[in-house]
C-alpha cells in the first residue's frame, strides 16, 4: 500500500498555487529546515477577502501537499473562514494523512493564519497612522 | 515503467541461482536435521555444506559459524550474549555513534540495565579513530563493537588496527558486517574481530536468515532458549531452506566479488560525479575512497530528502533518504548527525546504493532524472525565496538560478 493518499500524491506532484506575491499584505512562515519542515505563505487581501494566496514549501510529501491543499481551500475565502480552516479539515480534505505525519497539517494551517495575522498587523499600524 | 533499483543496502533480489538450490529444501529435503533419521539427516548435510560455504567467504573455521533469523539477530547474540556472558568481569562496552539500530538499541538497552556505553564519535567522513578506542578501554570494558561499514554513507571503518588494540587489551571485539560480506574481502584473522555478523539478503540470498561468527574460545550467553541446535548458541529448528541459501549466495559471492566490486565502484563513481557536475550546491556524504563499492550518498541543498525520494520514485527510481519526517521521529539520520552535518543537511540527503543488477544505462537514467527533479523541489524551497523586508539575504547566491 502506499504511504499517501491519491489526494495527496496528486498536489505533491501537482501543487497548486506554488510561488511567491510581490508586494504581499501578509507574510507567514511556520518550522524550520532543522525540524524538517518550512512553509512560507503569501497573502493578498482584497475586500476582506483572500485575492491570491501562493506558498513556497521545504518538506517531506505531506508537507507540500498540505501547503497546496491549504492554498487551495483558502483562496476566495473571507479572513474569518480562512481562519477556521483547521489542521484536521486539510487532512480530511486530503483523504488522510499518515498518522506520524499530521504535523505537516498543523504547520500548513498556522502558516496561513500567521499571513492573516501578519495582514490584520499592518492593517491596525496603518488604521493607527491615518487616525 | 521501468524500474531502477537503486536501494541494494536495503536488501536484494535472492539471487535466482539461490531460489533454485533452496526449493528442494521446501518438499523432497525438507527433514528436521535434529532428528536421527534419513530425512533428517540429509537435510543436516545441507546445513553444514552451507556453513562451509559461510565460512570459507570469511575465512573462518566451520564450526565458528553459528546461523540465527539474520543480521539484527546475530548483533543482539553478539552484544547481549556477551554482556550476559561478561558480566562479572566488566560491565563497559565501546562502541560507535553510527551503528546500526540492531546495535545501536541492543546497546541502550543493555545501558538501561545497568551496562556503561561509550559512543565514540567519528569524523566527518565517519571514519573512527582507533586511538579514540585505546583510550576509550578500562579494566571493566567486556566489549568492543564497531560495524565494518556504515549502512547509510558507506565508510569502511579501520577494523584491523582496531582488532590489534582489543586483542592487545584482551576484549571482545565485535563488528557488524552487514554491509561488506560478500561485497568487499572479510577475512576475520586479518580484522582480528571475535564476533562477526552477517545478513543474507544483502548479499543476493533470502530473508529472515543470518549468521554470526564466534571465534573459538568466545563464549556468549544465548538469548534463545529450547533445543540445542548451533552448540546451544541459538535453539529453534533450523531454518534450512534459508540457510542453504546463504550458503549458495556466499559461494556466488566468493566466485564474484573481486571483480564485482571493481564493476560497482567504476558505476559509483561516475554516479557520484555526474550528480555533482550537473547539480549544484550538492555534497558527498561519507569517505571519498574509503567507502562500499556501491555507496553514493549525497546531500541536495535546499530540498528535502523524503520528497526528494518520493519524486524519483514516481520516475521509476527507488532510493531512500537519511530524513526522517514524523512527529514520533522529529531527528533526522543519526549517523549524517554524527558526522557533523548541519541538520538542514541531514534533512536534504539521498542514498543510491548499486547491485548485481544495475547496469551502466541505469546511472545514466538516474543522471538524466535528478537535475530536473531537484529543480522542480528547489523551485517551490522557501530556503530560495527572496529574502524578506528587514531579513538579510539568505547569503547561498542561487536568487538568480532557481531553476
Amino acid at each position: 500500500m502506499p504511504i499517501y493518499s491519491e489526494k495527496v500524491m496528486d498536489h505533491f506532484m501537482n501543487p497548486r498555487n506554488v510561488g511567491e506575491i510581490e508586494n504581499p499584505d501578509g507574510i507567514g512562515e511556520e518550522g524550520n529546515p532543522v525540524c524538517g519542515d518550512m512553509m512560507t505563505f503569501y497573502i493578498k487581501v482584497k475586500d476582506n477577502r483572500l485575492e491570491d494566496v501562493k506558498f513556497k514549501t521545504f518538506g517531506c510529501g505531506a508537507a507540500i501537499a498540505v501547503s497546496s491543499m491549504v492554498s487551495e481551500m483558502a483562496k476566495g475565502k473571507t479572513l474569518e473562514e480562512a481562519k477556521k480552516i483547521t489542521p484536521r479539515l486539510v487532512a480530511d480534505e486530503l483523504e488522510g494523512l499518515p498518522k506520524n505525519k499530521f504535523h505537516c497539517s498543523n504547520l500548513g494551517a498556522q502558516a496561513l493564519n500567521k499571513a492573516i495575522d501578519d495582514y490584520l498587523k499592518k492593517q491596525q499600524k496603518e488604521g493607527g497612522k491615518q487616525s | 515503467m521501468e524500474r531502477v533499483y537503486l536501494d541494494y543496502a536495503a536488501t536484494t533480489p535472492t539471487d535466482p541461482e539461490v531460489v533454485q538450490a533452496m526449493v528442494p529444501y521446501f518438499t523432497e529435503v525438507f527433514g528436521n536435521p535434529s532428528s536421527i533419521h534419513h530425512c533428517g539427516q540429509e537435510a543436516k548435510e545441507a546445513i553444514e555444506e552451507a556453513r562451509a560455504k559461510v565460512a570459507r567467504l570469511i575465512g573462518a573455521q566451520d564450526e565458528e559459524i553459528i546461523f540465527t533469523s539474520g543480521g539484527t539477530e546475530a548483533d543482539n547474540l553478539a552484544l547481549t550474549g556477551v554482556a550476559v556472558a561478561r558480566e562479572s568481569k566488566g560491565n563497559h562496552i565501546i562502541t560507535t555513534s553510527i551503528e546500526h539500530h540492531a546495535v545501536m538499541e541492543t546497546c541502550h538497552f543493555l545501558e538501561k540495565r545497568g551496562f556503561q556505553i561509550t559512543y565514540l564519535p567519528v569524523d566527518e567522513y565517519g571514519l573512527i579513530g582507533p586511538e579514540d578506542v585505546r583510550k576509550a578501554i578500562n579494566n571493566r570494558t567486556i566489549l568492543i563493537s564497531i560495524m565494518h561499514a556504515n549502512n547509510e554513507v558507506g565508510t569502511v571503518e579501520p577494523i584491523s588496527p582496531i582488532g590489534e588494540i582489543a586483542r592487545e587489551a584482551g576484549v571482545y571485539f565485535h563488528s557488524d558486517a552487514v554491509q561488506t560480506v560478500g561485497h568487499i574481502p572479510v577475512d576475520v584473522n586479518k580484522l582480528g574481530v571475535d564476533l562477526l555478523s552477517v545478513s543474507a539478503h544483502k548479499l543476493y540470498g533470502p530473508k529472515g536468515v543470518g549468521a554470526l561468527y564466534i571465534r573459538k574460545g568466545t563464549k556468549p550467553a544465548s538469548l534463545m532458549h529450547g533445543g540445542e541446535q548451533e552448540r546451544q548458541l541459538r535453539a529453534g529448528t533450523h531454518n534450512v531452506p534459508g540457510i542453504v541459501g546463504l550458503g549458495k549466495a556466499a559461494e556466488i559471492a566468493q566466485q564474484e566479488i573481486n571483480e564485482e566490486a571493481a564493476r560497482l565502484t567504476g558505476l559509483r563513481d561516475r554516479l557520484i560525479n555526474g550528480i555533482l557536475e550537473r547539480i549544484d550546491h550538492v555534497r558527498l556524504n561519507g569517505h571519498p575512497s574509503s567507502r562500499l563499492p556501491n555507496n553514493v550518498n549525497i546531500s541536495v541543498d535546499f530540498v528535502e530528502g523524503e520528497s526528494l525520494c518520493l519524486t524519483l520514485d514516481l520516475e521509476g527510481i527507488c532510493t531512500s533518504t537519511g530524513s526522517a519526517c514524523s512527529s514520533s521521529n522529529l531527528e533526522p539520520s543519526h549517523v549524517l548527525m554524527a558526522l557533523g552535518l548541519p541538520p538542514e543537511q541531514a534533512r536534504s540527503s539521498l542514498r543510491c546504493t548499486l547491485g548485481k543488477w544495475t547496469a551502466e544505462s541505469d546511472i545514466e537514467h538516474v543522471l538524466g532524472v535528478l537535475p530536473r527533479v531537484v529543480a522542480r523541489l528547489r523551485a517551490m524551497s522557501p530556503l530560495l525565496r527572496k529574502p524578506l523586508a528587514g531579513e538579510e539575504s539568505n547569503g547561498h547566491g542561487l536568487e538568480k538560478n532557481k531553476s
